[in-house]
Order: structure tokens, then C-alpha cells, then sequence
């Protein structure tokens, strides 16, 4: 049997007073598409952070690869490998690209592990072709649109062709076109090549980019599943506020509701 | 707040402002952008200083400047303008907006602080004001003429070079004079996160225009002023946390790498030996 790629073991997170995790136990295999369900706060950012070791638990431990990801061993090399290793797309795109081009912007990940310059010129190349975004190359973040920021920092992750991809958010505030293009490139990733973990609360996501899904409710998991076995589950979506009673009326007059949930966009 | 009608009611301060503070900041916010849209839209053409290597630009611009600002010979300084003047036209860039905002910009200030040179240089009366019977002399309208002329020749030197290259272009070339590779980055980031900032500003200052009504009293537009600026604080200072957060994520730990991206060709090399020529003979010229 495969070590895991990340083992979650009884972890909490608090943000001075208030707790984003609680108690949290989770195991994702290589390869897994897997997918953090739940409400805003309920705490899918934190868990990517703590995956990402951008911030450590408080409480419990989590190991990447078997071996303990703590802020004490993150150093030196052993930082380097996993942040080539892991990459992490942030839910605001404003926050990721900090370089004045997207040039320098996709360039950034490679520069910092000390790749050769062509090797990096070849590479940059490379990523804005995958997201079709080579004509931006010499453009300021500024100047782009949030679906094209957006297609900037995946390549800016992607470059790195990381083994695990973590996906904050990555359809929210995103048009129609630009969703769909997104959701076409999570759909390439099965396969088994890649593990692929996406904090979203858009359900129409799920059948085409999700083997297994974790609902989050206040900092714990409160079930996980396949697709299908949790969008069955109306109660429990209603209960951790990804679907909510949608009352109408009809040209007969008359008023009823049924369970209704949000994809995008409104 | 008042029980003005909203159709009623345009939004004043008192003090008698026709037009609020932040209908002004509004503004200035757009006019920063709209600057900042038409300087990258130049930078784009292809035009002659386009086409150079930008760390030559700085190289070949930089002494030139200096030359037009030593200058003893107002000839030398004014076949400096006829050139940058050229260059603007190679280079695509509207002579006109260069009247605009650099020339009559420039005329204005320097011709205001050259007034008393006028009057208190010493020398051959040319003029004599009828009131209040102050002479103007030649060396004091020759003193004027060198001021503004070098001040205008110097200030289009340096807008040729900023708006023929984009800004981030610009600092990256500021490497080949020694500037750390750190404060090119810094200043990279600050570009980047300036124009984020205005559109914040911008649009915190609308959603309160949207929802006010009637004339507000001094003191709560302080405060207002002041609580909108200390949120902004407040983004900005979660924003550089989270960015600092996504720069970890990517590698980075305390040192700076850039990408060396420029290229000097046959065609840079020629424009250097060509303006170090210039910068030349305008310096014995001039002396």
C-alpha cells in the first residue's frame, strides 16, 4: 500500500479567538481528486494553508509523504523539493501575482529554485500555451481580467509541475467562458497523474472533478463521500448551508419551495 | 444627514465646495490610471526609442541629461530639444501631449521661479517696467532662458525615456547602474500594487458617494476621511501578509531572482555610440 500523500491527524487551527479547525482527521491518497466541500468560514482555506505549510497546527500533525510537515523542518532543501512538489492556486488571484509582467509572474517559482534561464524561458513558454494565455505574456496583472489572473496564476503553479495541486476557490468570481475553461482543465487532471485537492462550495462542480468529497461544517468533517452519495444527501447539504430552501411561487399562485443550491455566479 | 430628497440633494461639504472631496479624489483616482494606461499604450509602439534595449536607453539618456542640464551655451541646450524633439517624433509619441503635460508644465513652474532673476541680476537694461519702475536686463532674461531651457530639455529627456519603456522595463534596466536587485523588485511590487490600491480607494469613496445624501458637516467628513483611510490601511496590510503567504508558497525565502530578459542587438550598440557622440559634443560645446 502508497504512503499518503498528506495525513491530517486530529489537527486544530485557531485564528486568535476564533477556531478554523477543530479536530480534523484526513488521509489523501496519491492521485486522488478530492474535493473540500463546505460554507465560507467552515474552514477549507486553513486546511489548504496547513497542506500548503504556510501556517502549522496548534494542535495535532500533518505529514506529507510520511514524513512531518512542521515549520522546523521546512528549511533548506527539504523546502525546496516540497514546494516544487506542492503548489497551491490561491481563491483571490490579486494576492498571487505580486510581479509587474505575467512573464516575471509565471518565472517567479522557477527563479526561487534556482532553475537554469533557458530551462525557465522553455518552461514559461510551455505553461502559457497549456492555459492559452501566451498573448498575455508582456501584460501587467492590472491589465487582465479576473478569468485571465486567474489561467496566470495556474500557470504560475503549473510551471512548477507540481504532484499535488491545491485549488482554493478556483471558479469563484469567474463568467461563464472562463469557468468552463477552468472546469475543462480540472477534468484533465484525472487520471491518476496528479492529486488534486479543490476547497469549493460550487456543487456543479463535483461529478466532473471530484473521486471523493469532504464536507466541512464549522472545522470538522461531517461526512465524505463519492459525487453522487453526497448530493443525494439534501439534509446534510442543507445542514452545512450549500443548499438552502428556495420558496416561489407559480402562475397557478401557488407558493412552495425545495431544496436549492448556488453553482456560480449568483 | 439631512430629509433632503436624493434628487435634491448633491453631495457638499461645507465650506462652500461646489464639488466634494471625493468627487475630487474620484477623479484623481482616474486621471492616475487613465496616465497610467496612455504611458504603457506608447510604450507599445513601434517606434524608434521602443525598439532599443532599455538598459542602453539608460545609459545613452542618462548623460544626455546631465549634458543639457551643464550646458554654458544656450545653442548646444536648445539643439538637445530639437533632438529629443526628433526622437519624440520617431518614437510616436504625441508632440502635442508633450506640450500638455511636460512643456507648458515645466514653463509654468521654472518661468515662475525665474521672475527675480529678471529684475536682481545685475547688468545692460533692456526694459523698464512702467510700474513700479523695475528694469529687466539681458543677464537677467539670458539667466531665465538657460533655466527654463534646461529644465525643459532635461524634463523631455526623462519623459522620452519613461514613457518609450514600460515602467517595469525601466527599473530592471536601472540594474546596469548598480541598483539592487532587491529595490528593483520592491519597486516592481509597489508599481504592481499601486494601481490595486487606487481601484480600492476608488471604489470604497463611490459605494460611500452612492449612499449618501444631503450636505455633510465638517467633523463627520473628517471622520469619514479618516475611517476610509485606516481601512485601506487595514487591506493593504492583510493584502501584503496573503501575498508574502503566496510568495512563500512559490519557493521564495528572503532572496531575490529576476529573469534577465533584455537583448542588445547591432541596432542598440549603434544608438549608444550615436548618442555618447552626441553627449559628447555637447559637452565640449558646451563648456
Amino acid at each position: 500500500m502508497s504512503v499518503p500523500v498528506f495525513e491530517v491527524c486530529d489537527v486544530s487551527f485557531s485564528y486568535r479567538e476564533v477556531t478554523a479547525l477543530d479536530g480534523l482527521n484526513l488521509a489523501i491518497e496519491p492521485g486522488q481528486r478530492i474535493v473540500l466541500l463546505g460554507a465560507n468560514g467552515s474552514g477549507k482555506s486553513t486546511l489548504l494553508s496547513l497542506l500548503d505549510g504556510l501556517c502549522f497546527p496548534g494542535k495535532g500533525s500533518v505529514k506529507f509523504r510520511g514524513e512531518p510537515l512542521t515549520e522546523d523542518r521546512l528549511t533548506g532543501e527539504t523546502e525546496f523539493d516540497f514546494r516544487r512538489r506542492v503548489g497551491l492556486v490561491f481563491q483571490n488571484p490579486e494576492v498571487q501575482l505580486f510581479n509587474p509582467t505575467v512573464l516575471d509572474e509565471v518565472a517567479f517559482g522557477p527563479l526561487q529554485l534556482r532553475w537554469p534561464q533557458e530551462q525557465i524561458r522553455l518552461r514559461v513558454d510551455e505553461a502559457l500555451e497549456q492555459m492559452r494565455i501566451t498573448h498575455l505574456k508582456h501584460r501587467s496583472p492590472h491589465q487582465l481580467s479576473t478569468g485571465e489572473k486567474k489561467r496566470v496564476a495556474l500557470a504560475s503553479v503549473l510551471i512548477l509541475d507540481p504532484e499535488v495541486l491545491l485549488l482554493d476557490e478556483p471558479t469563484a468570481a469567474l463568467d461563464p467562458k472562463s469557468e468552463s475553461e477552468m472546469i475543462d482543465f480540472l477534468v484533465s487532471c484525472s487520471g491518476g497523474r496528479k492529486t488534486v485537492v479543490t476547497a469549493t462550495h460550487d456543487l456543479d462542480l463535483l461529478d466532473d472533478i471530484a473521486d471523493l468529497c469532504h464536507v466541512f461544517l464549522q472545522g470538522r468533517i461531517v461526512a465524505s463521500g463519492t459525487p453522487a452519495e453526497i448530493l443525494r444527501d439534501h439534509e446534510l447539504l442543507r445542514r452545512t448551508g450549500l443548499v438552502h430552501a428556495h420558496r416561489h411561487a407559480h402562475a397557478t399562485g401557488e407558493i412552495h419551495s425545495h431544496p436549492h443550491r448556488h453553482g456560480h455566479g449568483h | 444627514m439631512t430629509n433632503e430628497s436624493p434628487s435634491a440633494a448633491p453631495v457638499r461639504f461645507r465650506g462652500g465646495q461646489s464639488r466634494g472631496m471625493i468627487e475630487r479624489s474620484l477623479s484623481s483616482f482616474v486621471s492616475g490610471l487613465e496616465h497610467a494606461l496612455f504611458a504603457e499604450e506608447v510604450a507599445k509602439k513601434n517606434g524608434l526609442l521602443q525598439r532599443l534595449d532599455p538598459r542602453i536607453k539608460i545609459l545613452a539618456g542618462l548623460p544626455l541629461i546631465v549634458a543639457s542640464a551643464l550646458s554654458r551655451k544656450l545653442w548646444v541646450i536648445a539643439a538637445l530639444l530639437a533632438l529629443a524633439i526628433v526622437m519624440a517624433f520617431l518614437s510616436r509619441v504625441p508632440l502635442r501631449m508633450l506640450a500638455k503635460r511636460v512643456w507648458l508644465g515645466v514653463l509654468g513652474f521654472t518661468g515662475l521661479i525665474s521672475i527675480p532673476a529678471l529684475f536682481l541680476t545685475p547688468g545692460q537694461e533692456l526694459y523698464r517696467l512702467p510700474v513700479p519702475g523695475w528694469a529687466i536686463t539681458w543677464q537677467g532674461l539670458s539667466a531665465a532662458a538657460y533655466l527654463i531651457m534646461r529644465a525643459e530639455t532635461a524634463a523631455t529627456l526623462s519623459i522620452l525615456l519613461v514613457l518609450c519603456t514600460p515602467w517595469n522595463s525601466v527599473l530592471k534596466a536601472l540594474r546596469v547602474l548598480r541598483l539592487p536587485i532587491v529595490m528593483v523588485v520592491v519597486l516592481g511590487m509597489t508599481y504592481r500594487y499601486i494601481f490595486l490600491l487606487l481601484r480600492t480607494a476608488h471604489d470604497m469613496l463611490a459605494a460611500r458617494k452612492s449612499r449618501m445624501v444631503g450636505p455633510l458637516p465638517g467633523p463627520e467628513f473628517r471622520r469619514m476621511a479618516t475611517a476610509s483611510a485606516g481601512v485601506l490601511m487595514s487591506k493593504s496590510l492583510q493584502l501584503s501578509g496573503d501575498v508574502y503567504l503566496a510568495m512563500r508558497s512559490r519557493g521564495f525565502r528572503g532572496e531575490v531572482y529576476v529573469l534577465d530578459e533584455f537583448q542588445t542587438r547591432w541596432f542598440d550598440w549603434v544608438a549608444l555610440a550615436f548618442f555618447s557622440c552626441v553627449t559628447a559634443l555637447a559637452v565640449w560645446f558646451g563648456r
